[in-house]
């Protein structure tokens, strides 16, 4: 067998892994890479304007698409750039496969030119990092490195090249190699376990499923398990910010999202249950609120994929170790094969209904000016017949679209829910059009995010990807405002948003249209416009400047402590609460 | 307002992994980015083929802080088995300390005699000091060492605990 060099290795084991975009940025340490992706031209690669859109494209795409998502970066600054992408990877369990250049290795430890500890930094941001030595390791590595990054709880892996590997020659045969043979994530859920859970659900009186990003990263049939097992018990659904979609917001069991800005009604029946099943999430801070008032008196049976979810925060009373989408389908087996039946949930559900009735996602109309809510209700309006693919930056617009913009499938929302990580709807926006030249894609942005990675407009010119920046634009790092106006008496320290650019202008300036809209009776004529350009399109949204995003519980509080409209904020808070994040 | 800290339990775990570049400091640097306490940490690899290492940790935290750990040590891609041997029931703990102590006349004669009882072998002597080697739980090596302190210790080295589950069964 003719040897091949490092760097035509690495390309034929990604051709091996299905791979057929890369987002990266080319530099030093990986000119090797770059010369034979030069021959392949089987990839696709773009060229992003700085490596944080490369991670946060490759989430985007991976979402969408359900793929893993493919980076490469060079050595040193390629590598850190990339980080923030990597770790909110992490954070939310999205398969990425990180390439990184890095010095040759009989420079490392040397402080050579664009040198990192690239390992080293990644170590504890990744699901599994690798320092390849040899090409001859090169193949096992990519191979592992996928497997790894796909299975199991999904989440980055980190491949980093020393240049001279890439360029030294070794043999590659892509069938050698053991990558299933060391990681072998969890699977089918214990039979025993499962009927257990079965039971205490027939026997609820006011059952809840909490669902989260897990049933999306399980895959589609988790989602269309969900919707049979949410048919056959009767029971409500919620769900956490990554979770968004793996339950139609048009079902009469949905109760909308819960937790901090969740609605009244999810967050009173997390409360109130008997039985909460907690399908792929996590019992993360913005859900539970204070963790000794979160759902009292409740018996809680928790699926998840990572033993390391279980009981972290949250004491749960059934875990169950298992992938999710297998384990809702072995519960709906069981509870055919019983020929179960659900307890009468009609008072259960009356009270729902009390919840619902408070109406929490109301918010004060105005014809004056565009209410931020009443944008993305427009936005939602005339665009949810394309079934579109929403990414959103973090802050007050990011809840505002979970709140107000519905979805109906999965793999439509993407959003940085654990990092919380502002500019990451514009690159993920181009991820997820790469995936999807027909999608419409839109990021809901604010003015603030979106000048993060505003520089990824330029990528989105040259592969001509038609993606929509809709801008709530209040000239406010709104979430931060509003968190000094409950906080701290509205000292608004550094959280307005100066000397912002003309939007329209800088549209133009990168070759996209430029759309400003600040009258509510004109709105839907320009968001029609936005959607019939044929090409990227930024929205420049002027809002009502100083609204707040509620229903909220303030950080330390309990489900039952919501705040639901302005005139129950006081402006202060003590000490203990002022500590949580 | 003050930062609560919580009542905390020992417990020994045992960690059988790859012999790879970085399983260390990927095992080690999660217990510090999860604010997770390493009172000892000995490890060496334990296959002919020096395939397999064998960590133990001694470890500090409350019941469901030491379950957590041990999920965050089976999360790590090179970690194959944990054992918490606290937990596990019967098991042996040993660990090995060299101890200098310098001294003449009534002192020497003294740390000889107690060295003696616990056992302890001399493999360094001078006039005026000897090394001693000592192994042992780490209750009779703390005993010692304290012992020694009245008698002119002058430095010790200790591995820190290895552990095993007693009977035929692995840990």
């Amino acid at each position: 067998m003719a040897e091949k060099s490092g760097a035509d290795i690495l390309i034929e084991a990604l051709l091996a892994q299905g791979v057929d975009t890369v987002f990266g940025y080319p530099g030093g340490a990986v000119l090797p890479i770059y010369d034979a992706l030069f021959q392949h031209p089987k990839i696709r690669h773009v060229l992003v304007r700085h490596e944080a859109g490369a991670a946060h494209a490759a989430e985007g795409y991976a979402r969408s698409t359900g793929k893993p998502g493919v980076v490469l970066v060079t050595s040193g600054p390629g590598a850190t750039n990339a980080v923030t992408g990597i770790a909110d990877a992490f954070m939310d369990s999205i398969p990425l496969v990180v390439l990184t250049g890095q010095v040759a290795t009989n420079l490392i430890g040397s402080d050579a030119f664009q040198e990192a500890d690239t390992v080293g930094i990644t170590r504890h941001c990744t699901k599994h990092n690798y320092l390849v030595k040899d090409p001859s390791e090169l193949g096992g590595v990519i191979a592992e490195a996928f497997h790894i990054a796909t299975q199991g709880r999904p989440g980055p892996v980190v491949v980093d090249i020393p240049k001279n590997v890439q360029v030294a020659t070794a043999d590659y045969d892509r069938h050698t190699g053991n990558a299933a043979k060391r990681y072998v994530p969890a699977g089918d859920a214990d039979f025993a376990l499962i009927t257990q859970a079965v039971e205490l659900l027939a026997k609820a009186k006011s059952p809840i499923l909490y669902t989260g990003g897990g049933i999306i990263n399980s895959g589609p049939d988790a989602s269309a398990a969900l919707r049979e097992l949410a048919a056959l018990t009767g029971a409500p659904v919620t769900s956490t910010l990554m979770g968004l979609g793996a339950f139609p917001a048009s079902d009469p069991a949905w109760l909308g999202m819960l937790g901090m800005h969740g609605t009244y009604e999810a967050n009173l029946a997390m409360n109130q249950c008997d039985v909460m099943l907690c399908l792929g999430a996590r019992f993360d801070d913005r859900v539970t609120g204070r963790l000794d008032a979160f759902s009292p008196g409740s018996i809680k049976v928790h699926v998840d994929i990572d033993r390391s979810s279980i009981n972290k925060t949250i004491r749960v009373d059934l875990p169950i170790v298992a992938d999710v989408g297998k384990a809702i389908r072995q519960m709906i087996t069981v509870w055919n094969s019983r020929k179960l039946q659900p307890q009468n949930l009609d008072e259960w559900w009356a009270r729902i209904k009390g919840w619902r009735s408070v109406d929490s996602l109301s918010y004060p109309d105005s014809k004056a000016e565009i209410m931020p809510q009443y944008a993305i209700e427009r936005l939602y309006e005339l665009t949810k017949d394309r079934s579109p693919i929403i990414t959103t930056e973090v802050g007050q617009h990011q809840m505002w679209a979970a709140q107000h913009f519905h979805f109906d499938a999965p793999n439509k929302w993407l959003t940085s829910g654990g990092l919380g990580t502002m500019g990451y709807g514009l690159p993920a926006a181009i991820g997820a059009q790469m995936g999807d030249m027909d999608a419409l894609v839109i990021d809901i942005a604010g003015e603030a995010s979106i000048q993060m990675n505003i520089q990824e407009m330029g990528t989105a010119s040259q592969y001509r990807l038609p993606v929509k920046v809709f801008i709530i634009n209040n000239e406010w790092m709104g979430m931060v405002r509003q968190w000094q106006q409950l906080t701290y008496e509205s000292r608004y320290s550094n959280s307005y948003s100066d000397s912002l650019p003309d939007f329209v202008a800088l549209a133009e300036a990168y070759g996209w249209k430029g759309i400003r809209c600040s009258d509510p009776a004109k709105l839907d004529d320009a968001i029609a416009e936005m959607l019939s350009f044929d090409g990227p399109v930024m929205f420049d949204c002027r809002v009502s400047k100083e609204a707040n995003c509620f229903p909220m519980i303030p950080s330390g509080a309990a489900h039952t402590e919501m705040i639901l409209n302005s005139e129950e904020v006081s402006g202060t808070m003590d000490d203990e609460a002022k500590a949580l994040v | 307002m003050k930062i609560q800290t919580e009542t905390a339990e020992r417990h020994v775990l045992t960690l059988t992994v790859d012999n790879e570049a970085g399983t260390l400091a990927r095992i080690a640097g999660m217990f510090t980015a999860r604010g997770y306490n390493i009172d000892s940490l000995t490890v060496a690899d334990i296959t002919e083929d020096h395939s397999v290492s064998r960590i133990t940790i001694v470890t500090k935290g409350p019941p469901e802080v030491i379950d957590q750990i041990i999920a965050q040590c089976e999360r790590l891609i090179p970690v194959h088995k944990v054992t918490d041997l606290t937990d596990a029931g019967p098991h042996v703990e040993r660990e090995l300390a060299l101890v200098k102590v310098n001294g003449t006349g009534d002192k020497r004669v003294e740390a000889m005699r107690l060295a003696d009882i616990y056992r302890a072998r001399v493999i360094d002597a001078t006039v005026s000091s000897f090394i001693f080697e000592i192994t042992g739980g780490p209750d009779k090596i703390d005993t010692f060492i304290a012992l020694m302190r009245e008698l002119g210790l002058v430095e010790v080295g200790r591995t820190g605990i290895v552990g095993l589950m007693r009977g035929s069964e692995n840990s």
